[in-house]
């Protein structure tokens, strides 16, 4: 349905699309339910789990003595803005995984869980083979508290709340199971290009 | 505010009920049963698709210099909760199309409309064409409503701390008039709302009146840029004392919305906590720079 005396405003040039329904964003909005966790480095790990099983626990100092990976994409927030040309600095899961002594990936399905309670799933496979980052750094410094600092998740093929802010905890699952927006409906996998933003998208 | 999703690990098999030699369940069957119960409850509670809809504006009113609320008829819309938001969908003779998201502004009322209110970004896409050419008459596309923690019901309870910063309040309002229009005595609650300048307050008139007339209200306007003549409210931006003296007069709140700008919302949340509140009854909504 055409909008009466709706043409949009000038759309930049731009050296890559975005996705359906997004617009271009200079700044990095903040999107989050609750107040912004504190965390206490000196207290923090991150564990990859299988069901009740702890795979591997690594610490801050541990975490920073993995060898890092560098990514240069652009991301989408369900909200409708994408930002292009951002820079992350982490450890890939694979990494993470071979560091565990893991070789197969126990389960198809992953929930990411964090500082304050906020949890999201997909699966495994949209992680593994450098497509997702455990990240500590943006555009060469730490991440800010606000935007998930200080270690997100980082699946940047994904809608953005994929990409959990203050994660600890990565539970590979059998089946697929919906974590904290996805029970409100938002869609289980959320691919920006589909513009699957909620349940039946 | 924490959800925490159902087990999915570990497919339950056989049927749970008494068995056919009447012998009482096992632990595990018991297990199996609760496993078989969340599992429906997440079926019943699967939100629906939700399809894009045709709106008819119904009514256009302007509730500051940059602010303008809009009627929108939408036959067989989802009962909504307030804090809830719609997905407006904007299409050019090109094809383009352009999305946002805005806060219902309306109480769940059952009358087949909502309201919303847009305040206009300059440089905006959206906002400039709400405020410049919709007008009566005109039809919209929206989906809805869309939104999970940021909600509030009278059953949820009180007291009920309500933060806005700017048109951060839109959110807050459909919860107040919800809780004003619900049955029985209104649940304590509390307005705090930072705006620049008294010709920036949305829905001044209307706040003032809950005011004189509830004394289970309690509103906190602060203007932190400019003041009129003979103002004698609060001048600064909300701090650590003045959600004290909210909260002295509101009892401890069981429940906090916090909606605004982020550095707003950062800073009353952040301070909520201080302030000794649980993090999971502190909710939280940012406007960025987006929702142009």
């Amino acid at each position: 349905m055409v909008s009466r005396g709706f043409f949009g405003r000038k759309r930049p040039q731009l050296s890559r699309p975005i996705p359906p329904g997004q617009y271009l964003e200079d700044g990095f909005p903040v999107l989050s339910a609750g107040p912004t966790p504190r965390v206490d480095l000196a207290k923090w790990d991150l564990v990859i789990e299988a069901g009740n099983e702890t795979l591997g626990r690594w610490n801050w100092e541990e975490l920073q003595a993995l060898p890092a990976t560098e990514m240069h994409v652009d991301i989408h927030c369900v909200t409708k803005w994408s930002k292009q040309d951002t820079d992350w600095r982490g450890v890939t899961i694979d990494t993470l995984l071979e560091s565990a002594g893991v070789t197969d990936p126990p389960g198809d399905y992953l929930m990411a869980s964090c500082d304050g309670g906020y949890t999201t799933n997909m699966p495994a496979e949209d992680v593994l083979d450098g497509k997702a980052l455990i990240a500590y750094e943006y555009d060469g410094d730490p991440i800010e508290p606000a935007h998930g600092g200080p270690v997100r998740l980082f699946v940047p093929h994904l809608y953005f709340w994929k990409s959990a802010k203050w994660i600890r905890s990565l539970r590979f699952m059998d089946d697929d199971a919906p974590g904290f927006w996805e029970a409100y409906g938002y869609h289980m996998y959320g691919d920006p290009w589909k513009e699957q933003r909620y349940s039946g998208d | 505010m924490a959800i925490t999703c159902t087990a999915t690990r570990g497919k339950s098999s056989g049927t749970a009920g008494t068995r056919p030699d009447g012998t009482r369940q096992s632990r595990t069957d018991y297990r199996q049963l609760r496993f078989r119960l969340s599992h429906l409850k997440q079926l019943a509670v699967k939100p629906p698709t939700l399809e894009w809809q045709t709106a008819t504006v119904d009514r256009v009113w302007v509730e500051t210099s940059r602010v303008k609320s809009f009627r929108l008829a939408v036959p067989g819309f989802g009962r909504f909760k307030p804090g809830q938001h719609v997905d407006v969908r904007l299409t050019a003779p090109d094809g383009y199309q352009a999305q946002r998201s805005y806060s219902i502004a309306s109480a769940p009322d059952g009358a087949g409309t909502i309201d919303i209110t847009v305040e206009l970004i300059e440089d905006g896409e959206v906002s400039p064409y709400f405020h410049e050419v919709v007008r009566e008459g005109d039809r919209i596309e929206l989906r809805g409503p869309i939104g999970g923690p940021f909600t509030w019901t009278a059953e949820r309870g009180g007291p009920l701390l309500l933060a806005g910063g700017g048109s951060g309040v839109v959110p807050l309002m459909s919860m107040l008039r919800h809780r004003t229009t619900s049955a029985g005595e209104p649940v304590r609650a509390a307005l705090l709302y930072s705006s620049r300048a008294l010709d920036d307050v949305i829905y001044m008139d209307e706040l003032d009146a809950i005011s004189a007339s509830d004394p289970r209200f309690d509103l906190t306007l602060t203007l932190t840029r400019n003041r009129p003549p003979g103002w004698t409210g609060k001048t600064r931006r909300v701090d650590a004392r003045m959600l004290r003296d909210v909260m002295e007069r509101l009892g401890r709140p069981a429940l906090s919305y916090v909606c605004g700008p982020t550095a707003f919302v950062e800073t009353v949340a952040g301070m909520l906590v201080d302030e000794g509140l649980p993090p999971d009854t502190i909710m939280t909504e940012r406007f960025g720079p987006s929702g142009t």
